[in-house]
């Protein structure tokens, strides 16, 4: 057992880090927050020379690596710090599909990825779909050379900012079967595809997109027609692993900033965090810090393994850091008072990042049941 | 034991129905049902309709003009106007000031500012927290000192979280007065026309993007003598007397129930594995659960308000309320936010309506994240849940605690 980071993580996390303390401030944030685009090119860039996009590809793929460890190391530091950039979405879901089930010619888009140059956007869930990954009733249809998609994508993050779509689609089964989902390799000005853009509570801004008659060829399929499912299990399974990460990260800072209020903020004549009550409930939050991280590393530990394992372990990590990020989001606010309901203290943006994660690719309620499920199967 | 309502209770609400059917504008109950705010010329019109029926003011004596209904009366229209979804009526100056100047004003302060503020021709907003001076409120610090003539205060200091304070002209006042003496007796009670020169209004953003609360400023504000309340260095006194005006209806026992009708429909819209979420049994337990939890509080709600309405001054249980009802009705809130799944995350807010028109709402949610984490004050102001339950402790346990 070794539970310290390689040298080269450890060197990834001090390097992210730094950086995110130097350039990403409260005030820095809002103005990202504010902005028409909610995103910010200086710090994607930034980062992107930095290695951070490369770190979550595979030497195989282009990256240096890829692996589930890889993902949480970065992921905890972008949630440390609060960062609404894409990443996840650019990256983790759609750039590791590309790398997943790419040919030759659709992995190129992996290269512009990692030097920072490409967005992309996974546009997988439906309105009816809630967090079912295999309900899926945007239809793909062929069309001689081409292939025809129709449908509604919901909640699609990163969709305006994307140059590029991993668009699901059905050719074939009824909506809940997981055989019969292909993906698809849209440019996001293709004809036929409309945005509704919006911005998100947490930052970031997404759109509900309207697929109307979308002709592609062929050649823009991910993969085989009909065998996407397995791939896209596999990448949602890292992408919990990353929000587990973010949410790690997160909760990391509500707690500093917590303590940190406890010892200073006066009323009565002393510091308020000598008055038990508040005490022994900061006590209970960093029992449950601990615990979210174990069960973070766990995760991450087992994202190469086999489908039980792995995704047993993923859905674990999710229920305990919804249940542990929930109680230290509302803990840190209700211990700090009314200052953590305002905008311009960084709580407010961490509280609803830690929260908001709970609503991509499951929540607690719905990775308990899986977790179930998949332990009785 | 009788668990039902007097005939006579069972006819108030007959008639409060009957008015809610017959009054309630329709787009004002479709924005209260939304979670959108009605702004300052929709709370006025909805107090304009009440003043006109002669229910704006419920808990004041008829002689100044209120309804003077009891206890039971109350709890009957706030369940009825939050079923309606009607707005709430704004409190700081019915429900919170006037009740002291009742108390403990002059007269010619009572013939003055009661009839404006049934006329709604003032807005009042409360100046009671500072930034130094949160759960230990008796440690403020605003200062009033006397100028030389005794004609007037001379007025210096900061209060924060203003509810509402944009729209107000008119803030009620602790302000410290002796500095000489133990905190809670030198505070005093002072009405402070927002209108004076050195008061500025500066607002505070919540994490909702609502502009809900100010910070106010005062700078040598002049306040004539006959804005004092009652006697000087009695402030505190007088606080604590509005304090327990502020925690009626502290339950929201209202709100939840409408709460949780509203959760209810977003989980027959919501789909999950091809049913609607409300057929999931995990999702359908969290609802029993709160529902169980939220029908056992209306009663003790009741149970505390009959003995209100027999004349018993509520004491500790008016705390007990506070803590279970703000537990309850975020519980409720969150529930409403994971029914919602993906769709909670679109930044829906009433604070950017109009630069956010795209905004998806098929499940006809509203913005239930929002309003989760807006509803996160409920257990910090009027009094945190850890000062209450410090209330009940002291109170039931005596010097042991």
């Amino acid at each position: 057992m070794n539970f310290d980071l390689t040298e080269e993580r450890q060197m990834l996390q001090d390097s992210l880090r730094r950086f995110l303390r130097d350039k990403y401030d409260t005030a820095t944030r809002n103005k990202i927050l504010e902005s028409d685009t909610g995103f910010s090119a200086d710090i994607w860039n930034g980062l992107a020379e930095l290695g951070v996009i490369g770190a979550l590809f595979t030497e195989d793929q282009g990256g240096f690596g890829g692996a589930g460890f890889d993902i949480a190391v970065v992921f905890e530091e972008l949630g440390r710090a609060g960062v609404v950039e894409p990443f996840l979405d650019t990256a983790v879901l759609g750039g590791g599909l590309i790398a997943d089930l790419g040919t030759d010619d659709q992995k190129a888009h992996v290269e512009e990825i990692i030097g920072g140059a490409l967005q992309v956007a996974f546009a997988h869930g439906e309105p009816a779909s809630r967090y079912d990954t295999n309900r899926v009733t945007t239809t793909a249809k062929v069309d001689g050379d081409n292939v025809v998609l129709n449908g509604r994508k919901a909640v699609v993050v990163n969709a305006e900012n994307a140059d590029m779509l991993v668009v699901s689609a059905r050719e074939s089964g009824d909506a809940g079967d997981e055989n019969g989902i292909s993906l698809f390799l849209v440019p996001a000005d293709a004809k036929g595809i409309t945005l509704q853009g919006y911005a998100l509570l947490a930052g970031g801004r997404a759109a509900e997109i309207t697929l109307d008659d979308v002709s592609v060829p062929a050649s823009a399929r991910l993969g085989e027609a009909g065998k996407a499912f397995k791939a896209i299990e596999a990448r949602v399974a890292a992408a919990n692993v990353a929000i587990c990460a973010e949410t790690l990260g997160a909760m990391e800072t509500a707690c500093r900033l917590t303590r940190d209020y406890l010892m200073t903020r006066k009323q009565f004549g002393k510091p308020i965090g000598t008055f038990q009550a508040l005490a022994h409930r900061m006590s209970d939050l960093l029992i449950e810090m601990e615990q979210a991280r174990s069960a973070v590393i766990v995760a991450a530990g087992h994202l190469e393994e086999g489908y039980k394992s792995r995704e047993s372990h993923v859905s674990a990590a999710k229920n305990l850091l919804g249940r542990a990020g929930r109680l230290v989001a509302e803990d840190s606010i209700q211990m700090h008072g009314g200052i953590a309901m305002t905008q311009e203290y960084e709580l407010a943006h961490i509280a609803k990042r830690i929260i908001m994660s709970d609503h991509r690719f499951g929540d607690t309620d719905h990775h308990l049941e899986r977790y179930i499920a998949i332990a009785a199967a | 034991m009788d668990l039902s309502y007097s005939d006579e209770e069972k006819a108030f609400r007959a008639d409060v129905r009957a008015f809610l059917e017959e009054k309630l504008p329709k787009e004002m109950s479709d924005k209260i049902r939304k979670g959108e705010e009605l702004g300052k010329a929709g709370q006025e019109e909805w107090h304009a309709i009440l003043n006109k029926q002669g229910w704006l003011a419920p808990n004041w004596p008829k002689k100044f003009g209120g309804a003077e209904w009891n206890a039971v009366q109350r709890h009957i229209f706030e369940e009825e106007a939050a079923a309606h979804y009607a707005p709430r009526i704004v409190p700081f100056g019915l429900s919170m000031l006037a009740p002291v100047l009742q108390k403990f004003g002059s007269q010619e302060q009572n013939d003055y500012w009661l009839p404006r503020l049934l006329a709604g021709e003032d807005w009042w907003c409360q100046g009671y927290s500072e930034p130094g001076a949160g759960s230990d409120l008796a440690s403020l610090k605003t200062e009033a000192v006397l100028n030389e003539e005794g004609t007037h205060y001379i007025v210096n200091g900061q209060k924060t979280w203003t509810t509402l304070g944009q729209h107000a002209n008119m803030i009620f006042c602790l302000v410290r007065t002796d500095k000489t003496v133990k905190q809670q007796e030198g505070i005093s009670f002072l009405l402070i026309d927002m209108e004076t020169p050195g008061v500025e209004v500066r607002p505070i953003i919540l994490l909702d993007g609502t502009h809900e609360v100010n910070e106010v400023w005062f700078t040598d504000v002049k306040v004539p003598v006959e804005n004092l309340v009652g006697e000087e260095n009695k402030g505190w006194t007088y606080a604590k007397y509005l304090l327990t005006h502020e925690r009626t209806n502290i339950a929201g026992v209202g709100f939840s129930q409408a709460g949780l009708t509203a959760v209810k429909r977003i989980a027959r819209a919501e789909m999950a594995g091809g049913r609607p979420l409300i057929e999931n049994p995990h999702f359908a337990a969290r609802v029993a659960r709160v529902e169980i939890d939220l029908m056992a509080m209306s009663t003790t709600n009741l149970r505390i308000v009959s003995k209100a309405a027999a004349g018993a001054a509520p004491g500790v249980e008016s705390s007990m309320l506070k803590v279970k009802g703000t537990i309850i009705r975020q519980e409720i809130n969150d529930l409403a936010r994971r029914a919602a799944g993906a769709y909670a995350m679109p930044f829906a807010s009433e604070a950017i309506e109009g630069s956010n028109l795209n905004l998806p709402d098929p499940l006809n949610a509203g913005p239930v994240a929002a309003q989760y984490f807006n509803n996160r004050k409920l257990s910090i102001f009027g009094g945190s849940n850890e000062i209450q339950r410090q209330i009940i402790a002291k109170t039931t346990m005596g010097g042991g605690a």
